[in-house]
Formats: structure tokens, sequence, C-alpha cells
């Protein structure tokens, strides 16, 4: 490569990541700055509005309902989807297809779409079952699938599972003893991207919540921002910044994990 | 080894327990085959079903006669053009972007921190990403202000972050860092040796983008973009809370149907719009589908 166009390049570059580096940042600072502004324009900064959110009912009430759905979600999604996976590659692999299309369904199904059809469902949940708002986990599931799926698949790609599972089996485990002790162990930061993928998602759910008359913490930052603009600025970016700090986490982690993984064939 | 070495006895011997064994090894996806048989399958069956069906029962199309009302037109030429919109402009910038990520040291801390963030932001959509706007560039917005003191009035003609342009300008905020992180594959994919067989055969680089590269990236960026398409076609939280009074877009058409007075009288509608909006997004998926395939046939 010559010199200018070396040069060109750089400069090109440069302004390119200057340029995106402002429009991703700068409404990110103007939340900080509008949640401590002070009543008038001449007014010092204040943090009035981000003490108002302890002292806001709705918002703790909705803090607290989203914190358990994500962990409802996350520990159902593993419950359902991990056995299922370790099963369908071990005894049914010619199903395998049909698993992987209905996981990557909802993908094609716009969540304000798929609400419409959940409408009469819940429904009859919350006449039959229960009015209470943790059903939405049965939906959260289903929103989280696709990318649950993809994370766990990878996981067991990496792992020789049929040898694995069979040498257990030969030693007298049982199918319990397989999942708790042999699969799990085997793959922690896919199983940990996958929780922490639907721990973000549920967070940020707005759709199917607001829709189903559910509220849950975006519900509860929304209903607010109609009230109280700076409140409800200070939650949203306070939970922005909790979900970067999350998936920052799981990238860092998630790369390290991988390396300790047992990767067949690698060590002989 | 003795079981191995007798395979047609082993067969011959117990042919009811190979049959159980089948019928068991149904029995362990049977939980999954239910739950999104109930909270997936059932939910688009009631769509499907619903939206072809009269007020007073039978089969007909008379809900897809409510679609072609002037202001449901208008929502779905709105929805239409501000997903196209953002999804061509998030697509070329978003290219830019990685191509000037994937120019730099591939083990960098830039292209580490880019891709991250880029992970994080195209999952951020919603309620606090109209927020973030709101505080940026409405009327007293950090920069409207900035910008006001500087003599400078960004809504001389009227403010436009509550319309198309807007909304456009919000939604590039996930379209992009997601055509980062579907594009930046392809791009690694492109040899530097290409671009030197280029110049040693007297080309130029208009020559190399031209015949060389261009037609190598373009089926990816065809697909990438239509992915974007999709996913802004996709999005409600973020319009829902910008345009708290409602506004001409499908998604918010639903929204109205969903929680106003008129459910009663029209469930079909609110069916047949989701229905459409499902058609939308699986054809537009699908031929994201066929294009990444081409892609993927000389990537590896």
């Amino acid at each position: 490569m010559n010199r200018s166009r070396r040069l060109k390049l750089r400069i090109f570059r440069t302004v390119v990541l200057l340029l995106m580096g402002a429009y991703f940042l700068v409404p990110i600072a103007a939340m900080l700055e509008f949640s401590t502004r002070g009543n008038s324009v001449t007014s010092p900064r204040t943090l009035d509005a981000w003490v108002q959110i302890a002292q806001t009912p709705g918002l703790t009430k909705g803090i607290v309902t989203s914190l358990q759905l994500a962990v409802i979600t996350s520990i159902g999604m593993l419950a359902l989807l991990l056995p299922t996976m370790v099963w369908v590659r071990l005894r049914l692999p010619q199903i395998s297809r049909v698993i992987e299309f209905i996981c990557l369904l909802p993908l094609t199904v716009p969540a304000i779409a798929l609400v419409v059809g959940l409408k009469p469902l819940y429904i009859w949940i919350n006449i039959n079952v229960t009015p209470s708002v943790l059903a939405l986990a049965f939906a959260y599931l289903v929103l989280v699938l696709p990318y649950s799926y993809r994370s766990l698949d990878a996981g067991l790609a990496a792992i020789d599972l049929k040898t694995l599972s069979e040498a257990a089996r030969s030693l007298g485990a049982g199918w319990v003893t397989v999942m708790w002790r042999i699969v799990i162990p085997n793959m922690p930061s896919a199983i940990l991207n996958a929780s922490l993928l639907s721990v973000a998602l549920v967070l940020g759910e707005y759709t199917v919540a607001n829709l189903l008359n559910f509220q849950n913490l975006q519900v509860e930052i929304a209903y607010v921002g109609l009230v109280n603009a700076g409140t409800s600025i200070a939650v949203a970016v306070g939970a922005l910044l909790l979900a970067f700090v999350l998936l920052m986490v799981l990238t860092l982690v998630g790369g390290r994990l991988q390396q300790h993984n047992y990767i067949p064939g690698q060590r002989a | 080894m003795t079981a191995a070495g007798n395979p047609a006895l082993n067969t011959a011997a117990r042919p009811t327990r190979g049959e159980r064994r089948l019928s068991l090894s149904w029995l362990g996806v049977a939980p999954f085959f239910v739950y999104v048989g109930l909270f997936l399958l059932l939910p688009t069956a009631i769509i499907l079903i619903g939206s072809f069906t009269a007020p007073k029962g039978g089969v007909s199309v008379i809900n897809f006669a409510g679609i072609n009302k002037p202001y449901m037109v208008k929502a779905f030429t709105n929805s239409l053009s501000v997903s196209a919109v953002s999804a061509v402009t998030g697509a070329v910038l978003g290219a830019v972007l990685a191509y000037a990520v994937v120019t730099g040291n591939p083990n960098g801390l830039m292209r580490r921190a880019i891709t991250s963030a880029s992970g994080v932001l195209a999952q951020f959509g919603g309620v606090a990403l109209a927020f973030a706007f709101i505080a940026t560039i409405s009327t007293v917005g950090f920069v409207t202000i900035f910008l006001k003191d500087h003599g400078i009035d960004i809504f001389a003609n009227g403010v436009w972050l509550y319309e198309a342009p807007g909304i456009t300008l919000i939604y590039l905020y996930f379209q992009i860092p997601l055509m980062v992180l579907v594009f930046l594959p392809a791009l690694d994919g492109i040899r530097p040796q290409w671009r030197e067989a280029t110049e040693s055969l007297g080309g130029s680089t208009w020559h190399y983008w031209r015949y060389v590269a261009g037609p190598l990236l373009a089926p990816a960026f065809l697909g990438c973009t239509l992915l974007l398409f999709a996913n802004a076609f996709s999005a409600y939280a973020t319009v829902a809370a910008l345009l708290t009074n409602g506004g001409v877009y499908v998604p918010l058409q639903i929204q109205a149907l969903l929680t106003g007075e008129t459910e009663q009288s029209q469930p079909g509608l609110a069916q047949a719009l989701a229905f459409t909006m499902i058609l939308i997004v699986v054809i537009v998926m699908t031929l994201y589908t066929l294009l990444q395939r081409r892609t993927t046939r000389w990537l590896r």
C-alpha cells in the first residue's frame, strides 16, 4: 500500500469514527444532562430526578417486577430448551431442523403482531389461571427463544455430547445426572450467554406488557415520562447503563470462559 | 463387542423394545412442543384464522377490506417508507463504519470496543431510545438548546422529531450497529491479495471496487439491508413512546385497535393487520436467507 493511500485511509477512519462516536455518545450524554437539570435554566445542577426514582412507587414496583420476570424467564428458558436440545441431539437428530425452525420463528413474527394472537390467550389465563403480571413470563419465553437457541446451539456444538453422555451412561448415570453434572458444567459460557441475553431482553420489553395491560419497568417508565420527564429519563439511562454493563461483562467473560471449554481433539 | 458382532440377532430379538424406545424418545420433546404449541403456534393460528373470519362467522376477506381505507393505507405507506429509508441509510452508514473497523488492527482495542458496543446498541430500542432523543433534540433537548445558543435553529421549519425524519434518525441508532454486526463477516472475507492482484493487472481503486469487491459484497449488502428493513418494520416501542397521542403507523393502529373501545366491534381488523405485517416480514426474511446463503458460499 503506498503512502498517500495509507494517509487517505487514516483520515477516512478518523472522520468516520469521530462522527459515529458523536452520534452514539451525544444522546447518552444528553440523557445524563437532562436528568440533572434544575427547574429553570439558571438553577444549578441537581440530582432531584434521580432521588425521585426511589420515591415513585410505580417505578420501584416496575423494577422489582421486571427483575422477577427476567429471572423466571431465564430459568424457564433453560429448563425448557436445554433438555430438549440435548435430547434431540442424542435421540432424535432427524427433527433438529424442525426445532431450529420453531425456535427462530419469533424472528419473523413481530412482537406487535404476536401480541394480537396472545391477547385472547391472556384473557383466558387472566380469568382461569392467574391475574399476576408474572404470567408475562410465558410470552417472554417465546420472545427469547431465537437468541437462547442460537447461543445454546453453539455451546452444544462445541462439546462432544454423544461421547460424554454415553461415557456417563455406561458408568451408570441417569439422564438427570448427565444434564446436571455433564452437560451444564461443560458449557458455562453458552448458558451464561443465553441467560444474560434473556435478562437484557426482558428488562427492555415494552410491547407485549403494554398491549396486554401489564405494568413492567418499561411501561412504568413510559407512564412516568408523561408526568415527570426528568425522572423517567433518569431511570431510562440507569436501565440502559445497567444493560450496557451486563452485556459488556458478557462479551468479556464469555470470551474468557470459551477458552476453558472442553474441545475434543484439541488437546490430543 | 458381542452385541455389535451380532446385529441381526440383536434387532430380531427385541423388535418391540425398539418401538417403545422410539415413542419414549418422542415423549422427551413433548414439553417443548406443548409449550411452543400453546404460546407461539396457537397465537399465530389465532391471527391467521381470525383475519380470514367474518364478524358473523364463515371464511371471508372482509377484514382486509378494512385495511383498504385511506388512513390505513397511509399507515402502511408511512411504516414502509420509514423502514425502507432507515434500512438503506443504516446499511450505507453501517457498511462505512464496518469498513473503518475492518481496515484497522484486527485484534485491536478499537475493533473489540466497536463490536461489543454494536452488540449492545443493536438490542437497544424501545422506550429508553425515544427518551434519549427527546433529551437530545426535542425543543428542550441538549443539542437543540446548544445549537440555538450558537444561532442555529434546527426546527426553523417546524418540529420534525415526531415526523418521519425524526423517527428515521432515531431508528438509525439501532440500525447502524446491527449493520456493523451482520456485515462485518462479509467484509472480513475480502482478501487483501485480491486488491494486490487487481493492481498488478493495472486496475485502479475504482476498478477494484467496481469489478472485484463490489460484486462480491453486493449480495451480502442487499441481504443485510433487507434484515434492517424487517427490523425497523417490526419495531413498536420507540414510536409508541415518542407519539403518545397515536400516529399513522401500522403498529400504532394495532395498538389503537387492541386497547381502544373499537376492539369489540372489529377484532378481525387487528388480526388482519397483524397478518399483513407477518406476511411482509416473512417475505423479506426469506429473501434475506436466500441472499445470505449466496454470501456464505464464498465466505468460508
